[in-house]
C-alpha cells in the first residue's frame, strides 16, 4: 500500500524521530509513504487567527498537490495539520464562492480528496487483526496511557472519527501490540500546546497535571500522535519533575513508536534512542 | 347560462382604503355570467348576509361569489348565508381580496386591478362548481387511550366519566408511567405515588375501562368514528385471573439481579416481577429473556410456589380487536441517553460528563428513584458505586437541551424545576450535604414556580452558578467537576461525590412507528405534530385522533393532565353525535376512466384510495379501479398529482376549476 504523505513542518524538523518511527513501521507494515512533492505549510495556530482565507489557501494548495500527483489518501500525523486540512476541505466544499477565489489563489483547482488520514486511521486501514498476527514481541510489560490531545479528535464535525471526549480508537492499536491501556482521566485535556514558547510555566503546570494523572492511574508510559505533546511531555519532563519535585520517568512513545516495538523494531530504528526521557534497563523487556 | 352575483366587501376600510369598490363592482358587472354584482361595508354583517340572500333569491342565482377575506375567517359564514337562500352552498366561492390583496399593497390602482384579476378566476371557477352534500359517517362510540402515564389515565377517566367506554393499552406491566417512579413533585412537594396511585386503581377499577396492560397498538385501521385496532397483548406467563397477587412467586424466584426497568436500573428485580408494589394490576410479569425455565427449561420454582397454579408456561402473544371512534395518544416521554448511541450523529455528545463510564453520574429519573421512598435505597440518598451518602452533588442542568451543536434545539421545560427540586429533596435529607447547580437560565415559568426556585436556593442554600460544565474525570474517588461561573467571570472547579444530569426529554420509544400507524405527523425530533399550535393544540390532523402529555412536547404534570382532559373532551364532542359530518371536499375517482394502474393507492399518506371491482349484474369482473374511502379522505390531492390518466380529482378543486382559474388570469 502506498499512501501520500504530508509531513508538516515539525516531522522535518524538531520531530524528525517521528518521522522516522512512522516511516520504519508503517514500511515493516508494507505502507510505503510519498512525501507530495513541493508540500508548504498548513498555516498552523498563524493562518487561522489572522487571515480565513489564508487559512484556507494554504491547505487547498496542499490537498490539490496531493491529488494531482494522485494519492487517494494522505497521511497527515501532525494533528494540526490534519485539522487544518480537513477544515479547508469542508470550506471548500460547503462555499463555492470561496471555492472560486481559492483556486484563483492557490493556482490549481479544488476538488474531492485526497482522503486525509492521522496515524491511528492509517493503522485501522491497515487492518488491526492483521497488526496482531504480525506482532513479534507483544509489549505485555508496557501499562499506557493513550493521551490524544486537543486536536487529535477536535473538533467534532471536523475530525469526526471518534467521540471527542471519550475516544477509544488508540486504544485498540494498542492492545493489538500486546500493551495494555490504562483508564485515566486526562485522555484530551490540553498539554500547553505552544505555550511552552510564550509562557513555559503554563506548560509545567498543564504537562504536570497529565503526567499526575497517568502516574496515578498506573501508567508507565504515554502514548501520543502529536509531536507538540511528545515536546512538552517528553522534552520538558525533567523541568517538570523539578518545577514540581516530583519523579515521573514516563517514557513517551509514539504511536508507530510502540507498534514499531511490537513489530521487533529496535530503538535505532525507530528514532526512540533520541527522546529525552528513555526506558529504564530493566523495564524494556517482559 | 349561469346567473352568478359578486358580492365585494368593504371591509370597512380594511378593503376599500386600497381597493377601489366600486370600480370592482362595475368591471365584475361585464364578466360572463354575472348576472349581480354589490359592495357593501361589512358583508358579514346581518345586512350584508341579507343582502346576498335577498339577490339570491331575487336573481334566482346558481353561484355567489364573496370577495372578502381570508377563507379561513368567513367561508363557513357565508356558506350557512347561501344555504340559508336555497342555494347548494358548495357553490359559493371566496376570493380574497384583504390577506391577499388590500393588505399587502399600497398603490390603490393596481390593487384593483388584482382584486378584479382574483374576482374573475373565482367567477371562473363558481361556472363549475355543482351542489355537493356533506359526507355522513356513523360513530362507535368507544375510545382507545395509548399510553397509561398519568396522561392516559386523567384522558381514560374523564372520558368514562362523560359515560363513553375506554380501552387502556399500556406496553409496560402496570400503568402509572414516569410519574409513578418519581419521588415528590414540584412545586409543592407532594409525594408522586401519594397523588397518582389513587388514580390508577379508578382506572384499574372503573367498569368503563378496559385496561391492556403489557399491550401494544400492532395496527389501526379505518377512520374517524370507525377505528379497528389490533392490539397486541404480550405474554405474561401469569394468568391474570388465578393469580392473586401475592407475591410469593417473585420471592422466590432465584434470578433477583436484572436491573430495574422501573429503578432506571439503581435496583434489581427477579426475572418474575411486579415494577413496583402498588402495581395496576397487581399482577406479575415473566421477563422471558432471563426466566430459566423459558430460556432452558430449568428452575421452575415459581411454578411450584404459587398456590392458585396461576403460572401459564404455554402463554403466548395474543392479539385482539377493537372497536372504536376515536383515539387518545399518550405515550409520554423518555430521557436522552447520554453520550451513548444515537440515531442521529448529530446527538451523540456530552462525552465529557462520563455518563455510563462513573457510575456516581446519574442522570434526573435514577435520581429520583434513589430519593424515592419506595426506592431501591428506600428514599436514603446513596451513591451507586459504593452506596456511601453523597457529601457534594452537581447538578447540571441542559444536558441535551437548548444545545444545536451537539444536542437537541428545544428546551426540556422541566429540568429547571426539578433540578432545584432535587436540591431541595438532598438538602432535606442530608443536612450537612452541598448542592451545587450549574445551568445556562433559569425558566421558572408557572404558578408557584420561581418562588419554589428561590427557597431552594435562598432558603436550602443551593448554590447555582450560571456556565455549562465542561468535563468531568475522577481522581481519588471523587468527581472533579471543572465548569465556568459566568456571571463571577470565574471558572469553578467543584469535588464532587456525586452528579446528576437534567437529560433531555424525548418522545418515547417506537414513537414514529405509531405516528406513521395513526397518521399523525411528527416534527424533526419525533414529537407527535398538533392541528394548530394555538387554536386546536390536542387535535391532529388525522381526524378522530388526539394528542396529549409528553409525546407532544416536554411537560410538566399538570400541564400534561390539562392536555390530558382537553382531549378527553375532544373526544366526547366527537361522540356527541350520533354521526359525523365532514366536508364533502375530498378526492373522487372517475371510476370509468381509471386504469386500476394503483399509483394513488401507493401514495396516499392517509391509505384512504382502496382497490375496488366493477362488477356486471351477474357478477362477472368488468375491471378493477381505485376507489375513494369518503370516511379517511383528507382531501390532500396527493392522488390527483400521481394519477396518469387524470381519473382523479378533488371535489370543489377539480383540475377543470383550476385551469379555468389560470385561464381566466391570462
Amino acid at each position: 500500500m502506498n499512501i501520500g504523505y504530508y509531513p508538516g513542518c515539525a516531522l522535518h524538523g524538531s520531530s524528525n524521530d517521528y518521522d522516522q518511527s512512522l516511516r520504519a513501521t508503517l514500511g515493516a507494515l508494507d505502507v510505503t509513504l510519498s512525501e507530495v512533492d513541493d508540500w508548504i505549510c498548513c498555516g498552523a495556530t498563524a493562518a487561522h487567527s489572522l487571515n480565513h482565507k489564508l487559512a484556507v489557501a494554504l491547505p487547498a494548495r496542499n490537498l490539490a498537490l496531493a491529488r494531482l500527483q494522485g494519492h487517494a489518501e494522505m497521511l497527515a500525523p501532525c494533528p494540526l495539520c490534519s485539522m487544518q486540512l480537513l477544515r479547508a476541505e469542508q470550506a471548500l466544499a460547503s462555499d463555492d464562492k470561496l471555492r472560486a477565489e481559492i483556486e484563483v489563489i492557490v493556482e490549481a483547482p479544488a476538488g474531492a480528496g485526497p482522503r486525509v488520514l492521522n496515524l491511528i486511521q492509517v493503522f485501522e486501514n491497515a487492518g488491526l487483526d492483521r497488526l496482531k498476527s504480525a506482532v513479534k514481541k507483544p509489549l505485555k510489560h508496557l501499562k499506557a496511557a493513550c493521551y490524544y490531545g486537543c486536536l487529535l479528535v477536535r473538533p467534532p464535525g471536523v475530525t469526526s472519527f471518534d467521540d471527542a471526549e471519550q475516544p477509544r480508537s488508540m486504544e485498540a492499536v494498542v492492545a493489538a501490540t500486546g500493551a495494555s491501556a490504562v483508564d485515566w482521566n486526562y485522555k484530551t485535556e490540553c498539554c500547553g500546546a505552544g505555550m511552552t514558547m510564550a509562557s513555559p510555566e503554563t506548560v509545567l503546570e498543564l504537562s504536570n497535571r497529565i503526567l499526575a494523572n497517568a502516574a496515578a492511574h498506573g501508567a508507565n508510559c504515554l502514548v501520543v500522535a502529536c509531536p507538540m505533546c511528545h515536546v512538552n511531555l517528553d522534552m520538558k519532563q525533567t523541568a517538570i519533575e523539578k518545577r514540581f519535585g516530583v519523579h515521573y520517568h514516563l517514557p513517551i512513545y509514539y504511536l508507530s513508536d510502540l507498534v514499531g516495538m511490537a513489530l521487533g523494531l529496535s530503538p535505532g530504528e525507530l528514532g526512540t534512542e533520541r527522546h529525552f526521557v528513555t526506558a529504564p534497563a530493566g523495564a524494556k523487556e517482559a | 347560462m349561469s346567473r352568478i352575483g359578486v358580492f365585494v366587501c368593504w371591509c370597512g376600510e380594511n378593503i376599500a382604503r386600497t381597493v377601489d369598490v366600486d370600480k370592482v363592482v362595475q368591471a365584475s358587472r361585464a364578466l360572463p355570467g354575472v348576472r349581480v354584482a354589490e359592495h357593501y361595508k361589512y358583508m358579514c354583517s346581518d345586512p350584508g348576509q341579507a343582502l346576498i340572500r335577498d339577490k339570491i333569491v331575487a336573481d334566482k342565482l346558481d353561484g355567489v361569489v364573496v370577495a372578502s377575506c381570508s377563507p379561513h375567517m368567513h367561508l363557513k359564514t357565508f356558506r350557512r348565508a347561501v344555504a340559508n337562500a336555497g342555494l347548494n352552498p358548495y357553490r359559493m366561492e371566496v376570493a380574497n381580496v384583504r390577506e391577499h390583496c388590500s393588505w399587502v399593497h399600497h398603490d390603490k390602482a393596481t390593487a384593483t386591478e388584482k382584486a378584479i384579476d382574483l374576482i374573475r378566476m373565482s367567477v371562473a371557477k363558481v361556472h363549475y362548481d355543482h351542489a355537493l352534500q356533506p359526507i355522513r359517517v356513523p360513530v362507535t362510540r368507544r375510545a382507545l387511550v395509548i399510553g397509561g402515564g398519568v396522561a392516559g389515565i386523567q384522558a381514560a377517566l374523564d372520558i368514562a366519566d362523560s359515560g363513553y367506554e375506554v380501552v387502556l393499552v399500556e406496553r409496560d406491566p402496570s400503568i402509572g408511567g414516569k410519574m409513578a417512579g418519581l419521588s415528590e413533585t414540584f412545586p409543592t412537594l407532594d409525594c408522586s405515588q401519594c397523588i397518582l396511585t389513587p388514580r390508577m386503581v379508578e382506572a384499574g377499577q372503573r367498569p368503563r375501562i378496559r385496561l391492556h396492560t403489557y399491550s401494544e397498538v400492532e395496527s389501526v385501521e379505518g377512520f374517524i368514528g370507525n377505528f379497528e385496532v389490533t392490539i397486541r397483548k404480550k405474554a405474561r406467563y401469569v394468568d391474570m385471573v388465578k393469580c392473586t397477587g401475592c407475591g410469593e412467586c417473585m420471592k422466590i424466584c432465584p434470578l433477583k439481579r436484572t436491573p430495574s426497568e422501573f429503578d432506571f436500573g439503581m435496583g434489581t428485580r427477579p426475572a418474575i416481577y411486579m415494577p413496583f408494589p402498588q402495581a395496576v394490576p397487581a399482577r406479575p410479569v415473566v421477563d422471558k429473556n432471563v426466566c430459566a425455565k423459558i430460556i432452558r427449561n430449568g428452575c421452575g420454582l415459581c411454578e411450584k410456589k404459587c398456590a392458585p397454579g396461576a403460572i401459564n408456561w404455554q402463554d403466548r402473544d395474543e392479539m385482539i380487536q377493537e372497536k372504536v371512534g376515536a383515539i387518545v395518544v399518550a405515550t409520554g416521554y423518555k430521557l436522552y441517553s447520554i453520550g451513548r448511541e444515537q440515531k442521529s450523529a448529530k446527538i451523540t455528545g456530552y462525552g465529557e460528563y462520563g455518563y455510563g463510564k462513573y457510575k456516581d453520574v446519574i442522570d434526573g429519573l435514577q435520581f429520583e428513584r434513589l430519593v424515592s421512598a419506595s426506592g431501591p435505597t428506600n428514599g436514603e440518598i446513596k451513591r451507586p458505586s459504593d452506596g456511601k451518602v453523597p457529601q457534594t452533588i452537581v447538578f447540571i442542568a441542559c444536558v441535551g437541551s437548548r444545545d444545536n451543536a451537539k444536542g437537541l434545539a428545544y428546551c426540556s421545560k422541566i429540568c429547571c424545576m426539578y433540578t432545584a427540586k432535587h436540591t431541595m429533596l438532598y438538602k432535606h435529607k442530608v443536612h450537612s450535604g452541598e448542592a451545587h447547580v450549574f445551568y445556562m437560565d433559569i425558566r421558572a415559568g408557572g404558578k408557584g414556580y420561581d418562588e419554589f426556585v428561590r427557597r431552594a436556593i435562598e432558603q436550602d442554600g443551593a448554590k447555582y452558578y450560571r456556565g455549562r460544565v465542561s468535563k468531568i474525570t475522577q481522581e481519588d474517588g471523587k468527581l472533579i467537576v471543572r465548569g465556568a461561573d459566568t456571571l463571577a467571570g470565574v471558572p469553578v472547579t467543584v469535588e464532587a461525590d456525586m452528579v446528576v444530569l437534567a437529560a433531555a426529554m424525548r418522545p418515547a420509544d417506537g414513537i414514529e412507528e405509531l405516528a406513521q400507524k395513526l397518521n399523525v405527523g411528527v416534527d424533526e425530533f419525533g414529537f407527535l405534530l398538533e392541528s394548530h399550535p394555538k387554536l386546536r393544540p390536542v387535535e391532529t390532523n388525522s381526524a378522530g385522533v388526539f394528542i396529549c402529555g409528553a409525546c407532544h412536547a416536554p411537560k410538566d404534570i399538570p400541564e400534561s393532565v390539562a392536555q390530558a382532559s382537553a382531549a378527553a373532551s375532544k373526544v366526547a364532542v366527537t361522540f356527541a353525535a350520533s354521526e359525523l359530518t365532514r366536508e364533502p371536499e375530498i378526492a373522487k375517482i372517475n371510476e370509468l376512466t381509471c386504469a386500476a394502474c394503483f399509483a394513488c393507492v401507493r401514495t396516499c399518506p392517509y391509505h384512504a384510495v382502496e382497490r375496488a371491482e366493477i362488477r356486471a349484474r351477474n357478477g362477472t369482473l368488468i375491471k378493477y379501479t381505485a376507489r375513494v374511502n369518503e370516511g379517511l379522505c383528507m382531501g390532500c390531492g396527493t392522488c390527483v398529482a400521481v394519477c396518469p390518466s387524470k381519473s382523479a380529482d378533488i371535489e370543489g378543486f377539480t383540475e377543470e376549476q383550476i385551469y379555468s382559474m389560470v385561464e381566466a388570469l391570462a
